[in-house]
């Protein structure tokens, strides 16, 4: 991670995997109330970089993760992807992104009670082309990695909370993302288990070279990264390198 | 993602909430039902009345009193024997083609049993221009019509009813409290009654003569002509009109063809098995909201499931296709079902009841394709909600 006004892409082609330029979003609320959650946020996402955002709540961590996962566009400013801005691709566009690039690991798990660890993990590969023998395997080959090679028929009412959080990350890690973006993941475990779940997206981190963005309001969590950023009222108030 | 795959989610979702699905289709499944069942109704009853009326025979010529137009009160008969002997004049073999009639329920009694009956009181031609064959015993003879003599024909069902295990020729019975001879009885024709038509086998017939004095009229009601063939139906036309036209205004009689009354016939029956469908449909419509209703309702209640699937790469057609999907399965399973069950209760109708039903291609096409019609339109308004939902917005709802 580097300040994104020092170092242009240009410096570092190739290793860029995702820049955030001078990025506003202002939320409108009824006619006239504008309230601005970001105001002019840069920096910049190398591949298998890893990277902490830390900020108390309204700091503005949340509208980040939504512009950097692709679920939302800058109201001002650029947010690019390999080089391409999100505001100019299309709705199906930043879907594809979603699917291809990004793996979303949620404080809350996220995972869909009627399914089966199995299937919970299929689910982004629903979206793209691909036999179903082809999914199960895929989806197989991530709960091993994650360590939950005896759980796929489990559904996540019969699994532990750190368990779900794995079938999270294999459900992430099945697209083979260039980016994890985990929001609080181990916000709603025990402390070792969260000490686990981050040990395991350190290790995808560090074995698949993929970058790994995690947002966190916990400093010893933060402290793992290799660098962090830290927000204050929608601002980057400190960088530090690690 | 392909419409195979999200069929495969939509029935995991749809099997997630069993008792939910089922109630739902249950709307629709009523629907279907009740338009395949009524349709059935409706058909059956067109072809049995049709049927009656071929079942008179071929080739027939009714002369009615009036202008034969529809939607005008009842017109007084002024029809007297002497027409009939007048067309018999004009048409070339006319004894055996020409026959008239006046119709009247009487209650018939003898040896203590007492039954109602319709009395015809006809021409000696009557039962060879209405194929009507005799079992045992004497027909209505022309001498009998001359003399006015109070003879009887009995219906097989009314024989034996009167006269039950005997042999009723020679018997006396009272029809309105005259008293009458039984001088034959008609062969069973069989099929029974329906709603539209008496039972033939419970009719009796007399001599016109002496029917008339029984009813105090000296009218007939109707008057049948057969053609020889359908090719001289309209040549017979012509000439009973000629001859009528003799002695009665233009306006004071028709002749109308046996093809003609089938179709007129045919026709309303026609409207009304629509009007029964159309009715049945609207339940199928009432269906078809319920549908749209438990969706918007499964949509808000997956909101988190649909944002998670748009952050997991789901394209807002891949989310609308599937609730779209769900609503045509509901309704589909529903049309499938209920047509199941509208063929068993034709079936089942077709056996008990008076009334037949006649299950139709058409309906069957009808009633599947307006459920999914339903689960399409219905669906679309869930299923576009779905679809724009704002993912972040949809992974913040609780």
């Amino acid at each position: 991670m580097s300040d994104g006004e020092a170092s242009g892409p240009a410096r570092r082609e190739g290793r860029v995997l995702l820049e955030a330029r001078a990025v506003t979003r202002t939320y409108r609320l009824g006619r006239d109330v504008e309230v601005p959650a970001l105001r002019g946020v840069s920096f910049v996402v190398d591949r298998g970089d890893y990277v902490a955002i830390v900020g108390s709540s309204g700091s503005g961590k949340s509208t980040l993760l939504n512009l950097l996962g692709a679920l939302d566009r800058p109201t001002d400013g650029a947010v690019r992807y390999d080089g391409r801005d999100v505001r100019e691709m299309s709705d199906p566009e930043l879907a594809d992104l979603r699917n291809t690039r990004i793996g979303f690991v949620f404080q809350s798990f996220h995972l869909l009670p009627r399914l089966t660890a199995r299937d919970n993990v299929i689910l982004p590969l629903v979206y793209r082309p691909g036999s179903r023998r082809e999914r199960r395997d895929r989806a197989e080959a991530a709960l091993t990695a994650v360590g939950l090679a005896d759980r796929m028929d489990h559904r996540p009412t019969e699994l532990s909370g750190g368990q779900q959080q794995r079938v999270a990350i294999a459900r992430a890690i099945v697209t083979d993302p260039a980016l994890i973006l985990a929001d609080e993941p181990t916000g709603n475990l025990d402390s070792r288990t969260g000490e686990d779940i981050m040990a395991l997206l350190e290790r995808i981190q560090t074995e698949q070279d993929t970058a790994l963005v995690v947002i966190t309001h916990e400093r010893q969590i933060a402290r793992r990264a290799h660098s962090t950023i830290e927000l204050r009222d929608g601002l980057i108030v400190g960088e530090v390198a690690a | 993602m392909t419409v195979r795959e999200a069929f495969r989610v939509a029935m995991q979702a749809l099997a997630a909430n069993r008792l939910r699905s089922a109630l739902t289709t249950l709307g629709v499944l009523i629907g279907v039902m009740s338009v395949v069942l009524l349709v059935a109704i409706g058909q059956g009853a067109r072809s049995e009345i049709t049927g009656a009326i071929e079942g008179l025979g071929s080739n027939l010529l009714f002369v009615l009193p009036g202008d034969g137009e529809f939607g005008q009160g009842p017109t007084r008969s002024r029809f007297v024997l002497d027409d009939v002997d007048l067309i018999e004049r004009e048409l070339p073999g006319a004894e055996t083609r020409v026959a008239g009639y006046t119709v009247g329920a009487e209650a018939l009694q003898a040896d203590g049993a007492r039954v109602n009956a319709t009395v015809l009181a006809v021409t000696a031609s009557y039962p060879r221009v209405f194929n009507r064959e005799l079992a045992r015993g004497q027909a209505v003879t022309e001498s009998d019509v001359v003399t006015a003599r109070r003879v009887a024909v009995l219906g097989a069902t009314t024989a034996e009813e009167l006269f039950p295990g005997q042999d009723p020729i020679g018997r006396n019975l009272t029809i309105g409290g005259i008293r009458y001879r039984v001088s034959g009885v008609l062969a069973r024709i069989g099929g029974g009654g329906s709603p539209f038509g008496p039972d033939q086998d419970r009719n009796v017939l007399v001599p016109i003569t002496s029917g008339q004095r029984l009813f105090g009229t000296d009218r007939l009601d109707a008057i049948f002509v057969r053609a020889t063939s359908t090719a001289a139906v309209e040549a017979d036309r012509s000439t009973v009109e000629r001859a009528l036209s003799q002695r009665l205004d233009e306006d004071e009689f028709s002749v109308i063809s046996q093809d003609e009354i089938i179709g007129v016939v045919g026709d309303i029956l026609q409207i009304l098995t629509i009007v029964l469908a159309a009715i049945a449909g609207i339940s199928l419509l009432v269906g078809g909201v319920g549908v749209s209703n438990i969706m918007l309702v499964s949509v808000s209640e997956r909101t988190r499931e649909i944002g998670l699937r748009k952050a997991l790469g789901a394209r807002t057609r891949d989310i609308t296709t599937q609730f779209l999907l769900e609503a045509i399965v509901l309704t589909g399973i529903g049309g499938a079902i209920g047509l199941g069950l509208g063929i068993s209760g034709a079936l089942l109708v077709a056996q008990f009841a008076p009334v037949p039903a006649e299950i139709t291609g058409w309906s069957i096409a009808l009633a599947l394709g307006v459920s999914v019609a339903v689960g399409l339109v219905f669906g679309v308004l869930p299923a576009r909600r779905a679809g724009q939902l704002d993912p972040v917005e949809a992974l913040r709802r609780e």
